[in-house]
């Protein structure tokens, strides 16, 4: 009986809020399947808890294309939703167009300055205010590799490109497929940036990719890179023009393949097949020094009128950054939180690892934004960069050439 | 009053779908071309920048291998498919037995979605899973067919998948077309002692001209307009090496926020278009006024 009472009252007070002003958010996004799904409902669990009423505006056909089409027709409209699906520099294209809101309020209260890494900041944030929310850190800097596998030709996961060479020879002489890889032009990109950090180090990638450095795209390192690049089409086999990215996994997982370099979104792949880390796969980072390349999903908030909507806003942003729905979240997702120093012991131990190195990364500076996950670069550099990628890796071009094409094709695309 | 009415009708039932059509089809063909002169890349700006989107877009090596790929698909598309149709018209015409199963079977691609027939090519064709793999398990070691995933060959496989789906389609036309000749004129000639194929060289198909020109229009609309199947049979791939404009436009313009080269190279294919078939539809029209 109390508890009906109780009930009921909650549900007047709720009543009497909602007359007043209900925060109210409509959400733009793409996660319509699987563990994306679940996540997306967690948030709006919570946020339905906190009092607040959920606008979903899904967009079916699973990619940011869709989702571009639409958001592109409601803000030209003037009526763009509270919070977009939006990552990487698309968030500085929107600000740019001034579409979106100063979130420095909620940022202050919840110190989000203190918790999120110095480089997940540069790029949620525009002329120095918040405009987006960081939800997850994807790494994409992964050797996805098969341990049986590999002790058949007793190698070890290689901690060098020289290294891995020598293991992929071994692996190839044997018999086996050394890598596992899938011919599509952002596959080709992610393993080509992955040797960028290993080649070049950190500070090569940010001049390369970061500041587009003419010079430093078309230098003796990226020519090093690229005959890297043509070393490792040695290494996969021939029927790799098109396969998806998990085919290529799948390969690892049933050992015709020994490796794959991937981000970790592979390893849902592997604990949806019941697969151990560490026993049946192991988890390592491409060679690199200490480096780390994030891959980060976020929402961007556009500017809305109305105290209900903007309360909305302000409390969806608050709820995104919370210890609870990182963790929620990123469980399910299969990443890692954006925010630093959360509790670990929910989390496996390839996302322990994601999550100390991104610790470490950060303060030393060689944590990188993704230049093949649209990150560092938007569509229109990171396109004209894998175009390049993607020719050479399927045709004779030398890598004197590729180089030489890389800095006239970004000159062109900027 | 009514007497008006009744003489403006065929003009009002069609006003509305003339309007439509006017602000949707030639409407947007303007506003594309004016973008093409600006420099929109996210969102569509409306300030002119002159031809700067159209030297970009003749730079890029991609709109090169798009547009070649264009000439190469688009000819032997539309050659095969009439050679083949024809012939199957030819040999269906002979009276034989189970006509309609027959007839059925080679219509039914054309019922299937592009993306159907994409995918179910894609997996015939994989080195790994389809044809090779297959002859190759009967003991045929040697043999090799992999042109999906060779640079050089695989707009030749969209061809193939391309011409399987219409082949059926022109056969049909053609059917119809034979089937309305008029019988009498065969008989004259048979009477004259002229042979199967002279008969049918010399006055079946020349009289099928219109149908040649119908058979040419949707053919070659259907290669212009072909997206679908590059997605689902190749993903453009290996590298970009079968992609075709409309594939390039959308990469452009959805996908890498440049909207200025999308226009730029939505306005070449029509210019493409146009070069081709006003000449072609001029030449026909006139020459059957005169007639």
């Amino acid at each position: 009986m109390k508890s009906v009472l109780l009930s009921s009252a909650a549900a007047l007070f709720a009543l009497a809020s909602t007359a007043n002003a209900q925060p109210t958010a409509e959400v733009l996004h793409y996660w319509t399947s699987g563990g994306e799904a679940k996540a997306v409902q967690a948030l709006k669990k919570d946020f339905e808890a906190k009092g607040g009423k959920w606008i979903d505006a899904p967009v079916a056909g699973g990619g940011g294309d869709a989702q571009a089409a639409v958001l592109r027709a409601r803000v030209l409209s003037g009526d763009p939703p509270a919070a977009v699906q939006i990552k990487g520099v698309n968030i500085r294209d929107w600000a740019e167009a001034g579409a979106l809101a100063d979130l420095s309020a909620v940022a202050n209260k919840y110190h989000w300055d203190d918790i999120l890494p110095k480089q997940l900041q540069d790029i949620v944030k525009y002329e120095g205010h918040y405009v987006a929310v960081p939800v997850n850190v994807h790494r994409v800097d992964w050797i996805w590799a098969n341990p049986k596998v590999l002790a058949k030709v007793d190698a070890k996961v290689p901690t060098t490109w020289e290294e891995f060479n020598q293991v992929a020879e071994k692996l190839k002489a044997a018999g086996i497929i050394p890598l596992a890889h899938g011919g599509q032009p952002w596959q080709d990109g992610t393993v080509f940036e992955t040797v960028v950090l290993g080649i070049g180090g950190p500070d090569f990638y940010k001049k390369a990719f970061v500041d587009l450095d003419p010079e430093a795209l078309n230098s003796d390192t990226m020519v090093k890179v690229f005959d890297e690049m043509r070393k490792i089409r040695g290494y996969v086999d021939p029927d790799f023009p098109g396969r998806d990215w998990n085919l290529a996994t799948a390969m690892v997982m049933r050992g015709e393949a020994a490796m794959q370099i991937m981000g970790d979104w592979a390893k849902g792949e592997f604990l949806a097949a019941g697969k151990v880390p560490g026993k049946d796969f192991i988890c390592a980072s491409t060679p690199s020094d200490k480096g780390y390349i994030l891959n980060s999903d976020s929402f961007a908030m556009f500017k809305v009128k109305g105290d209900d909507l903007v309360q909305g806003q302000q409390l969806l942003a608050s709820l995104i950054l919370g210890e609870k729905f990182q963790e929620t979240f990123n469980l399910l997702k299969g990443s890692v939180p954006a925010r630093m120093g959360m509790d670990q012991s929910k989390f496996d131990s390839c996302a322990v690892k994601s999550m100390n190195d991104m610790k470490e990364t950060a303060k030393n500076g060689s944590l990188v934004g993704s230049m093949a996950h649209e990150i560092v670069q938007s569509g229109a550099v990171r396109g004209a960069i894998l175009d390049v990628v993607t020719e050479h890796f399927n045709s004779d071009m030398s890598s004197k050439e590729a180089a030489k094409k890389l800095a006239e094709n970004v000159a062109l695309a900027q | 009053m009514l007497d008006r009415l009744a003489e403006r009708l065929p003009q009002i039932v069609v006003a509305p779908s003339f309007l439509l059509i006017l602000v949707f089809v030639y409407g947007f063909i303007i506003w594309t071309g004016y973008v093409s002169f600006t420099k929109s890349k996210m969102l569509p700006v409306y300030k002119l920048d002159g031809l700067r989107q159209y030297t970009r877009l003749f730079s890029m090596d991609r709109w090169d291998v798009a547009y070649s790929n264009l000439f190469v698909f688009a000819s032997l598309f539309i050659i095969v498919a009439i050679i083949i149709g024809c012939l199957l018209a030819v040999l269906l015409d002979q009276h034989i037995r189970a006509e309609g199963a027959l007839r059925t079977i080679y219509l039914y691609p054309m019922a299937i979605s592009f993306i159907v027939t994409g995918t179910a090519w894609k997996w015939m064709l994989n080195p790994s899973l389809g044809l090779e793999a297959y002859f190759q398990s009967l003991g045929w070691e040697s043999f090799s067919f992999n042109w999906i995933v060779d640079k050089d060959m695989s707009i030749y496989v969209v061809v193939i998948a391309a011409v399987w789906q219409a082949s059926g389609f022109v056969m049909a036309l053609f059917l119809s077309a034979l089937r309305s000749v008029d019988q009498e004129i065969i008989k004259a000639a048979y009477l004259d002692g002229a042979s199967n194929t002279r008969i049918y060289m010399g006055i079946i198909l020349p009289s099928m001209r219109p149908v040649f020109l119908s058979a040419f229009v949707i053919l070659s609309h259907l290669a212009i307009k072909s997206f679908d199947l590059v997605v689902a049979l190749t993903g453009g791939g290996p590298g970009y090496a079968s992609t075709l404009p409309a594939n390039f436009m959308y990469e452009m313009t959805f996908r890498r926020n440049q909207i200025g080269i999308g226009a730029a190279s939505a306005m070449m294919m029509l210019a493409t278009v146009a070069a081709i078939m006003i000449p072609y539809l001029y030449s026909e029209l006139r020459g059957k006024k005169n007639g």
